[in-house]
């Protein structure tokens, strides 16, 4: 059947008009060749691995945008857990292979590198204690690299000793980058659940169950579904709301599966997932609670919230699941504060707590986002909120995650800059009555009653 | 190989749009397989359909050589390959 001009019109709209693009075009590589004991020679093949297997990436990329008329914003790379490589060696500092991983970022023009992680959810080996112990240094010493660390899963439930031990990490990278707003904590993820094929960052990584070199892509972002949700009747219902959704989502997921497939063909590797998952950006227009206000909630944050937001993932997951056969990685909206246009004003308005941040987590991927809280909060409060968003999704079997940034040096009512695409964020106020001695028990938080599944 | 590809024009009506646009792809040994083409409140819009055979000249070329049309004519031109309607459109 021939295309009509009706459909062609619409997709040149959506593209000129809405923002249609793909978010990122992911190469996940292994690096598990590049283990040896000696951390320079390591350093060096992983750099040289990344050089040759990323050399047509970027090229590759611009080239498909340009023939096929939709823009790709991020272009990125994730690589092995990079604590897997660190227990072959003895070094006690795993810095060099971050910044052999930041090195390499730039010589293929990429801005952000994942991977530079650890999964720790039910016990801490030793080259997962020596990666944490680096962390703030190389997070601080480094552009590009984003890290992340999984404290639980469903399976396992929560390792608490590592989620106090993030905290501490947490801390410490935000005083290491305290110039710079405490930025390093801006591309470290605590995660409960965490996928191996997330295409997005800080939390991606190129999981052990994954094939050498594999391309991942993040769908178009919020500015589209937006446009569609603003252009309905006021009095349209719920159920044509979400069906206008489902309908739009399709067409994005089928222009992400397009993209995946066009960019895995041309760089001769296979294709991995098509992620689901609205990732807004700093730009006007492209922001997940400006749907939810479109959909008819006064400010994002208040009575009704939770409610939309629900809404929307489950739409956007229905109407992708048709448009390709490969969905996978994250898939559920993204609410981060600081990228987040509408989610700062609703911050800055007090509409938005970060105790409905936290209920908003149990349905959508990853919920406590890019939050600034006062630079002087606890050790250990940080930690509670931390097991609080992996007690979510350890008992609702989902993914859930924490990116939190305690902005040293600053307290409620100022705010963080980090430009670019990690934007700004109003610092938030934190619940002073924290579980102070509940987190300093430590242990394992026990896998639920839900985890015995076979 | 024969890409089939979507052309759209679109902007501000005046003489030999059509004429410069048909120039420049059967230089670019394009073919056309079809035209629509209306005229909305003085905005001039076209879609074609057409194949582009790459091994002539190589897609970006077509595309760049409309560019040069565009600027010309003031008008905006995108050249995308076909799929993307396609895929987008039907299950």
């Amino acid at each position: 059947m021939r295309i009509t001009p009706e459909e062609i019109a619409e997709t040149l709209t959506m593209v000129t008009q809405q923002n249609l693009d793909i978010r990122t075009v992911t190469l996940g590589l292994s690096l598990g060749d590049c283990a040896t004991d000696d951390i320079d020679v390591m350093s060096t093949r992983i750099y040289d691995k990344i050089c040759r297997c990323a050399e047509h990436l970027v090229p590759t990329a611009k080239s498909i945008a340009a023939e096929y008329g939709v823009p790709i914003v991020n272009t990125r790379i994730s690589v092995t857990p990079i604590a897997q490589l660190a227990s072959a060696c003895k070094a006690t500092n795993i810095t060099p292979l971050a910044v052999a991983l930041d090195r390499a970022a730039d010589t293929v023009g990429i801005d952000f590198i994942g991977g530079f992680s650890a999964l720790v959810h039910k016990g801490m080996g030793d080259g997962d204690r020596r990666l944490i112990d680096s962390i703030p240094e190389a997070l601080a010493s480094t552009r590009r690299v984003c890290s992340s660390v999984n404290v639980a899963s469903t399976r396992a439930g929560i390792n608490m000793d590592a989620v106090l031990r993030m905290a501490e990490v947490v801390k410490e990278t935000a005083q290491l980058t305290a110039d710079r707003d405490s930025i390093g904590c801006g591309k470290l993820v605590l995660f409960c659940n965490m996928v191996e094929d997330n295409p997005f960052m800080a939390g991606a990584m190129h999981g052990s169950g994954e094939a050498d070199a594999v391309i991942n892509v993040g769908i178009s972002g919020p500015g589209v579904v937006r446009a569609v949700v603003a252009s309905l009747s006021p009095q349209a219902d719920l159920t044509e709301v979400a069906e206008a959704i489902k309908a739009t989502s399709f067409k994005i997921t089928r222009a992400g599966e397009l993209i995946a497939r066009e960019a895995a063909r041309r760089l001769g590797v296979g294709m991995g997932i098509v992620d689901l998952s609205l990732a807004p950006t700093p730009a006007q227009g492209d922001s997940v609670a400006d749907i939810i206000e479109a959909m008819g909630v006064k400010r994002c944050g208040g009575p009704g919230t939770t409610a939309a937001l629900a809404l929307l993932n489950d739409a956007v997951k229905k109407g992708g699941a048709m448009g390709s056969s490969s969905v996978g990685g994250l898939s559920g909206a993204f609410i981060p504060v600081s990228e987040d246009q509408g989610m700062i004003r609703a911050a800055m308005t007090g509409a938005l707590t970060i105790e409905k941040l936290e209920a908003m987590t149990a349905v959508c991927s990853v919920g406590l986002d890019m939050i600034a809280i006062p630079g002087d909060t606890a050790t250990e409060t940080i930690a509670a909120i931390v097991a609080d968003a992996c007690a979510i999704g350890v008992i609702n079997s989902k993914t859930t995650a924490a990116r939190l940034i305690p902005a040293v040096g600053k307290s409620v009512g100022e705010s963080v800059e980090f430009g670019g695409l990690l934007g700004t964020a109003p610092v938030m106020s934190v619940n002073e009555w924290a579980g102070t001695g509940f987190v300093r028990r430590g242990g394992r938080f026990p896998a639920p009653l839900n985890s015995l599944r076979n | 190989m024969r890409t089939p590809a979507v052309l759209s024009v679109l902007g501000e009506d005046r003489v030999g749009i059509v004429a410069a646009v048909s120039n420049a792809l059967a230089e670019s040994q394009v073919n056309i397989e079809d035209i629509r083409q209306t005229i909305l409140s003085g905005i001039f819009s076209m879609t074609m359909l057409v194949t582009v055979d790459e091994e002539t000249v190589p897609f970006e070329g077509v595309q760049a050589r409309l560019v040069e049309v565009a600027k010309a004519l003031d008008v905006q031109i995108t050249l995308q390959r076909e799929d993307v309607f396609r895929y987008m459109h039907r299950v």
